[in-house]
């Protein structure tokens, strides 16, 4: 029941999207994002959106993952776009029933910003789907690494999202065998009041904990006995390598971002 | 107790879909020690957990003394209380300050009196061998790993189970503890009149124990039968990866060799019979 859980929304793939180096990806969002903001047109949003397309296209992602994507962000969707046709005035008189109107600046407003929050959350959600965690990590580590000079611990910063990132699921499944091993002496997680219910979770945290404590001690000895030494002059298996296509992506992002400023 | 599985799979979906069970059909009997053996992720604890409506299976149906617990509606805790399930590493949902408090948490989610708790901690905790005076105030995280499972079993056992069902009960344990492990199943299975139900990588034990030996594969049952009809299966057994009885390897091993022993024995003493038996027929050397 647990293990349904999946962190982050990573999809495998070995397509020309997945294989980006996850710097350039994470330096294009950005880049993109922000030129998303520049632009003032229906018009720009569907070339945006034809770029997300041909991103799909290329990343082999089944749309209905990234339309999964956008249900948490349904509520502020729907609440944008009621305040703003109801709230924003200006333009014709659409519609009027006492005294709530809609006008049409208001609706217009209204569906731009809405298409906005959309495709803001499709381009970042395009970028978790088609890179791992791990690769995660290891891009904004060293995007970061400018950053050691002022003192911001990126290398460390790294490790502890990696060790995290790495034992989410493990104690996700733990946590779910342990509440069927107290389900099995007759614990009851799924009725009574809230105050019952938090007590009743006492059975499932105590062991978790402990096993949470129990593997950080294995894993800080794992580590210490292979001479970890905090990041200074780790090597890594994986490096990270910017190729021809890398640079060939980051071109057509930076032309597509200045058409969107510039228009 | 009558538990009936018909037609009975199980599959799971979290994003990659596992077929853990393919279409099961199986009856427990009242009085049966049963030896559940199969390579690792063959499903045994998928089954082991059906049995007790901890998962539901995605077809067929689980009866249980004429219940048929894959509806809604029934008490899953009327059904805990007829079936008590060890997990493996059943140490590690240990969660009270006190071991008395830990064995007593099944006995109370049964709604029983104060006055029969305390009974069933003792008994139980006796029951593993461990004193109830001296343990039942110290704190179960301060014990051996071994002392550990015991508190967990004794937890299980307060219960009152008429089936017991334990899921690699001996791993990791040492060659003591196993042998306390199975003095106790046999206690409970001789004395107490307990159905049980052993999931176990050790064939010696199950050999032992048992007097009914399920093999499972890829989420099929495979064997089931009497322990010498399924070790007599020895390149069967050997192909599904698994071991044979030490004792059951020895003698087959003769037989190849040429000594006409049966294979089909489990005990020490009756093998080493067996054995001087067959020597003494043949030629002196
Ligand atoms: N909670 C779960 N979610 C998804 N898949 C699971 C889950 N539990 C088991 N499986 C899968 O179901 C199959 C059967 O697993 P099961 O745990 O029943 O095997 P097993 O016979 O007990 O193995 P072992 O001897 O290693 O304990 C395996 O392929 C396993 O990966
Ligand atoms: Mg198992």
């Amino acid at each position: 029941m647990l293990r349904n859980i999946t962190i982050g929304q990573y999809l495998a793939g070995n397509s020309v999207i997945h294989n980006l180096d996850p710097r350039m990806k994470i330096i294009i969002t950005i880049m993109m994002i922000t030129a998303l903001f520049f632009i003032d047109s229906f018009l720009g949003y569907a070339l945006f959106f034809l770029a997300v397309i041909i991103i799909v296209y290329l990343s082999r992602i089944p749309p209905i993952r990234i339309l999964r994507g956008l249900k948490p962000v349904l509520f502020l969707v729907m609440l944008t776009l009621i305040l703003h046709v109801f709230f924003t005035k200006g333009g014709d008189l659409i519609w009027r029933w006492g005294f709530i109107s809609i006008e049409s600046e208001g609706l217009y407003t209204g569906f731009f910003m809405v298409t906005r929050i959309l495709l803001l959350v499709v381009f970042t959600s395009l970028l978790t789907l088609t890179t791992s965690p791990l690769e995660l990590t290891d891009g904004i580590e060293y995007l970061l690494g400018p950053l050691k000079r002022i003192g911001v611990p990126a290398s460390e910063l790294a490790m502890m999202m990696t060790i995290a990132l790495r034992f989410i699921p493990t104690l996700l499944e733990e946590a779910d065998k342990i509440m069927k091993a107290q389900m099995a002496r007759g614990a009851d997680f799924e009725s009574g009041n809230i105050v019952k219910r938090a007590r009743n979770l006492i059975p499932l945290l105590v062991p978790l904990f402990i096993s949470a404590f129990r593997r950080a001690d294995d894993l800080a000895l794992a580590m210490e006995s292979r001479c970890y030494h905090g990041g200074e002059g780790r090597t890594r298996l994986y490096e990270l390598k910017i190729g021809i296509r890398d640079f060939i992506a980051l071109g057509l992002s930076i032309i597509l971002s200045l058409i969107f400023i510039i228009f | 107790m009558l538990i009936e599985l018909k037609n009975v799979s199980h599959i799971y979906d979290d994003g990659q879909v596992t077929e853990a069970l393919r279409n099961i059909n199986l009856t427990i009997r009242e009085r049966e020690f049963i030896g559940l053996v199969g390579h690792t992720g063959s499903g045994k604890s998928t089954l082991v957990q059906l049995l007790n409506g901890l998962i539901k299976p995605s077809t067929g149906t689980i009866t249980i003394d004429g219940l048929n617990i894959t509806e809604g509606k029934t008490s899953l805790l009327g059904i805990r209380r007829k079936i008590g399930l060890v997990f493996q590493y059943p140490e590690h949902q240990l969660f009270e300050e006190t071991i008395y408090g830990d064995v007593a948490f099944g006995p109370r989610n049964l709604q029983l009196e104060e006055e029969e708790v305390e009974i069933r901690v003792r008994e139980a905790l006796e029951l593993v061998g461990l004193d109830y005076e001296e343990f039942k105030d110290r704190s179960p995280f301060n014990l051996s790993g071994g002392q550990q499972r015991k508190v967990a079993i004794a937890g299980v056992l307060a219960m009152k189970p008429e089936v017991l069902i334990l899921d690699e009960p001996s791993a990791g344990l040492d060659p003591q503890g196993r042998q306390q492990l199975i003095n106790l199943l046999e206690y409970l299975y001789e004395e107490k009149g307990m159905t049980i139900i052993l999931v176990s990588h050790r064939m010696e034990e199950i050999a032992r124990l048992s007097n009914r030996v399920i093999v499972m594969s890829e989420g099929e049952i495979i064997f089931d039968d009497r322990p010498e009809k399924v070790f007599s299966e020895v390149e069967r057994i050997r192909q599904l990866g698994l071991d044979l009885p030490e004792i059951t390897e020895i003698l087959w091993r003769l037989n190849k060799k040429g000594l006409q022993v049966r294979t089909d024995l489990f005990s020490l003493t009756e093998a080493v019979e067996e054995i001087s038996k067959e020597l003494r027929g043949a030629e002196p050397c």
